[in-house]
């Protein structure tokens, strides 16, 4: 297999112009004529639905949640980037892209992160004219902040819930072409397989999840926007239902999967408490512009605190180690995640962790600076030139309250601390994944008329994401990517007609899904879903987690083998094949996650170099930053399915190349 | 933290098959449930312990996980989300209860939210509500004009965020003792009525909200104020008045 990324010759800021120019297009009085399924409702999933209705194709559309209100996407918390320069700090297309390929550790594309840094505004644009209420200034404008890995204020965002504002603007303009019938929705379905047809992506098998019936339904193209990974770790900051079925799926039908290796460890989460945890919860990004990061520069004191017998408040100023301040002078506090996840693990395992788990694992997220800082500013603001200590206090806390209440909110509820009044425990998490399924600059998979957005594609990146990315990301290739790259795909299907969903390839689909279910539901096995999640966590934690060597990887690939043996031998699932069976539903993903997790050691394994969220160990300088290997590693690595046996799949070299941007070692000093 | 312990307590949980069959309170043992434990995770702890016993675990809503999906609901002890306010079931944590309690788990009860299996119910009649012009009609085409040519003074930004932030979770009209709606379609209709991008559209917008919400079967809504208190996102009555006045405003049009 040959990989063709389909990228535009010419000057790199006209590349999506010219393509878009060149781009074949289907006439408004055609587009009825054609369906489009669209796996997946949010940002990625609800844009892409919402805007192919809107050009007049038949949509239909799906999730596995209640609505589609609900996708993964609502949680995001912090925000979205766009290069408006608002606040006149030198903010530029350019500068966004600049940064975005550096944060990715020089191994995303370049075409398609400047296409992305392009089309950045117009989203904001646009979602301000859905009626997104993003945060806004005294004059009415909109209010921006930073985020890690950046030197400019570009983040837009709505208090801490900028993906639940985003997500329901989206959603709105779905319900919108649900209303008026371009769009129909199907929650409560779950994708189970994509069907074929002469090499072509002609439909998908789905269940529905109430009444357990499984379903065909044919399209002339298939949408993949199911979103990310992480929750083949089990504890990650994902929600529960994420899975990676529909990637996983496709990737067995023929779909390259790209970088599977290349997962985010987000440095801010509440530290695991108790073996029975579910999942962890993030503390946003954008809090790190205000909390300052530390661990007690003596290990007596480190230990003390994790016995309960000093607290954080009482350890004088010249005895806290601000890590990243000291490591990192130019960036401090804000360096890019990567970098802020490994520096906490390094203090950690030297030691230093304040909290009282197994582990040790855990660091402080102080406020007591910044509430002094602008507990004055506010003061004086008011007038006040002589404000007391109480006052100052006082004023300090309404102002991070007002910026940040409903995170500090959040982390009360969960850990039952007050963090106005002693720093927050935080410590890294997985979060998010940037492999995912290989695309082109279409956003086409290598099975035609299947293509993927958001994050379950690989395409915009890299080896590590900065924050407020994501979304971008997600809303860029539903709203503006998708709609002209697949037009382009349907230019040839005008003429295609209805499709059945007789044909013997839904037929034996359709039996492909049911003869799995079956075989889930007889096996009688004694150990539940989730018994076999955890020990699959665990391995990729321990051994394909923040720091990854090669011994540990070749272990990880055998024991991943090996569980999924007894993953198929042992698991019982209860619960009958129609009705609503939410175990059911989790081996299903279960079964998928384990085979990526092999997958993912496997390319951990091959790429001999460390970058971003790939840190192996064994290349590193001798400061403990990461080594990357440009000579022999600056390719995207693709895996091509090779049947039952993981081991067996075969590697693919997307070869990157950067004719915009000076290759340099990333540094943040 | 108030260090973590371990308790044992009692559940009596609602179990029914189905949509279409009688279901009934059902008793349950749960030893060693860490206080550190959110109330999902404890029954996760409860299903662990069914499917060892081979018996079927209860069924229940839940995605995020972090009271922002608005998936998870529970009816628990009498309080729609149980006993705390403004927060959701996910984020209710164990150390609410003490050794030896006796918990109530039922489902949302309401007509316009039929129940599908034991705890998990229907509440697709919002999406419909929502659908019938819980939207500005702007194309999605990415040739709008620049964000900040709306200038949108702070305080009503903030008033519309405020109203946006409803989870859609339905505890409102689940703690509703008529089953009234009006706090979900008074936080959409508000967050619009606020904005000037909502403002075209704001007659029809009332309008059709709240004939879709009357035909889904949600009761009136009589003031007695339940909803705010049990809202997890503290969405507030003011929005209802808000959308009074704007169907006011548009009857009369
Ligand atoms: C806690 C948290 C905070 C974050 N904060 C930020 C932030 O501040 N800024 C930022 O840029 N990014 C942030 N991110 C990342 C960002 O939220 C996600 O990467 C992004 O929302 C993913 O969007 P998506 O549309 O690709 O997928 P999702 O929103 O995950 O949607 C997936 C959809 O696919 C559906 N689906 C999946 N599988 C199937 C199937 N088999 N059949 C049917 N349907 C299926 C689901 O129902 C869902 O509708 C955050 C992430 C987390 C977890
Ligand atoms: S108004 Fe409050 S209680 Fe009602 S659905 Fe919205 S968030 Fe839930
Ligand atoms: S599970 Fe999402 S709000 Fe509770």
């Amino acid at each position: 297999m040959k990989l063709d990324s389909k990228i535009p010759a010419g000057p790199l800021k006209d590349k999506w112009t010219n393509h878009k120019n060149h781009l074949k297009l289907v006439a408004p009085n055609n587009r009825p004529k054609i369906d489009i399924i669209v796996v997946g409702t949010g940002l990625a999933g609800a844009s892409a639905a919402a805007s192919l209705g809107e050009m007049g194709y038949n949509v239909k559309a799906f999730c596995f949640q209640d609505s589609p209100r609900r996708a993964h996407s609502i949680a995001a918390q912090g925000g979205i980037n766009a290069a408006k320069n608002y606040q006149n700090d030198g903010d530029s297309v350019y500068r966004l892209f600049y940064d975005t390929i550096k944060g990715g550790d020089y191994r995303a594309r370049e075409a398609n992160v400047h296409r992305l840094a392009e089309v950045s505004g117009n989203i904001i644009d646009q979602c301000v004219a859905q009626g997104v209420p993003f945060a806004r200034e005294y004059g009415g404008m909109l209010d921006n902040r930073s985020f890690g890995g950046t030197q400019v204020q570009r983040t837009f965002y709505a208090a801490g819930q900028t993906g639940q504002q985003l997500l329901l603007g989206a959603y709105s303009a779905l319900s919108r072409q649900i209303g008026l019938g371009r769009v129909q929705m199907y929650n409560r379905h779950e994708m189970l397989e994509l069907v074929k047809v002469d090499g072509k992506a002609r439909g998908i098998i789905a269940r529905n999840l109430i009444t357990g019936e499984i379903e065909r339904h044919s399209a002339h193209a298939v949408v993949i926007a199911s979103g990310g990974y992480g929750n083949v770790y089990f504890l990650s900051t994902n929600a529960m239902g994420s899975n990676v079925t529909a990637g996983w799926k496709i990737h067995k039908q023929g779909a390259l999967f790209a970088n599977p290796c290349y997962v985010q460890i987000h440095p801010t989460c509440i530290p695991v408490h108790g073996t029975n945890q579910s999942k962890l919860t993030l503390m946003s990004e954008s809090l790190r512009n205000s909390g300052r990061i530390w661990v007690p520069k003596k290990k007596e004191d480190a230990e003390a605190i994790r016995a309960g017998k000093l607290k954080p408040t009482q350890i004088a100023e010249e005895d806290r180690d601000y890590y990243l301040e000291r490591r990192y002078p130019a960036f401090g506090n804000l360096v890019p995640r990567d970098v802020a996840s490994r520096a906490a693990k390094e203090r950690c395992d030297a030691g230093y962790g304040i909290e009282a788990n197994d582990t040790n694992e855990g660091v402080y997220l102080d406020f007591s600076t910044e509430i002094q800082t602008k507990g004055r500013q506010t003061a004086y603001a008011k007038g006040n030139h002589n404000p007391t200590a109480e006052e100052i206090t006082a004023l300090g806390k309404q102002w991070l309250e007002e910026k940040y209440g409903n995170l500090f909110t959040m982390y009360q509820k969960i850990t039952d601390e007050n963090p106005y009044e002693t720093p927050m425990k935080i410590y890294p998490a997985v979060h998010y994944t940037m492999g995912g399924v290989w695309v082109d600059y279409n956003l086409q998979s290598t099975i035609p008329g299947c293509f993927v957005a958001g994050e379950a594609n690989f395409s915009d990146h890299g080896a590590n994401r900065l924050g407020a990315s994501a979304l971008m990301q997600g809303l860029a290739d539903g709203y503006f990517v998708l709609p002209y790259t697949i037009s382009n795909y349907l230019a040839d299907e005008i003429r295609t007609g209805k499709i059945s969903t007789e044909s013997p390839e839904f037929v034996e689909a359709e039996s492909r899904v049911k003869d799995s279910i079956s075989k889930f539901l007889n096996n009688n096995g004694t150990k539940s879903v989730d018994y076999f999640h955890k020990k699959l966590g665990n391995i990729m934690w321990n051994k394909v987690g923040m720091g990854r060597n090669e011994k540990g990887l070749t272990e990880a690939v055998a024991e991943i083998a090996q569980l999924k043996e007894d993953f198929y031998k042992d698991v019982y699932v209860p619960g009958s094949a129609d009705e609503l069976n939410p175990e059911l539903e989790k081996a299903l993903r279960v079964a998928d996650f384990i085979e990526l997790g092999q997958l993912m050691a496997m390319d951990a394994l091959q790429r001999k170099e460390s970058c971003g969220g790939h840190f192996r160990e064994e290349y590193q300088d001798a400061e403990g930053e990461t080594l990357r290997d440009d000579e022999n590693f600056k390719f995207v690595g693709a895996w091509e399915y090779k049947g039952d046996d993981i081991s067996k799949e075969e590697l693919h070299k997307e070869e990157l190349k950067y004719e915009e941007i000076k290759i340099a070692a990333r540094n943040y000093k | 933290m108030s260090a973590a312990k371990n308790i044992n307590i009692n559940l009596k949980i609602w179990r029914q098959k189905n949509a279409n069959s009688k279901g009934s309170m059902e008793t349950y043992k749960l030893d060693n449930v860490s206080t550190a434990s959110s109330f999902l995770e404890m029954l996760d702890q409860l299903n662990e312990q069914l499917i060892n016993e081979k018996k079927e675990p209860v069924a229940f809503d839940h995605d995020c996980r972090e009271g922002i999906c608005g998936m998870c609901s529970l009816y628990i002890n009498g309080r729609a989300h149980g006993p705390d306010t403004g927060i959701t079931t996910c984020q209710l944590h164990m150390r609410m209860f003490k050794d030896g309690d006796t918990i109530y788990i039922e489902p949302w009860r309401s007509k316009a939210f039929p129940v599908i299996k034991d705890l998990v119910v229907d509440r697709s009649a919002f999406d419909r509500i929502q659908q019938a012009g819980g939207f500005v009609s702007v194309n999605t085409s990415g040739n709008t004009i620049d964000a900040n040519s709306i200038p949108v003074p702070k305080v009503d930004a903030d008033k519309a965020f405020e109203a946006a932030a409803c989870i859609g979770c339905g505890a409102c009209v689940a703690t509703c003792k008529n089953g009234s709606a009006m706090l979900f379609v008074g936080a959409k209709v508000s967050q619009y009525a606020l904005l000037p991008q909502g403002k075209v559209e704001a007659t029809q917008r009332v309008l059709n909200m709240v004939r879709q919400m009357d035909e889904e079967g949600f009761g009136n809504c009589t003031n007695t104020g339940a909803c705010e208190i049990e809202c997890p996102k503290g969405i507030s009555l003011e929005n209802i008045a808000r959308m009074n006045r704007e169907y006011l405003k548009a009857s009369l049009k």
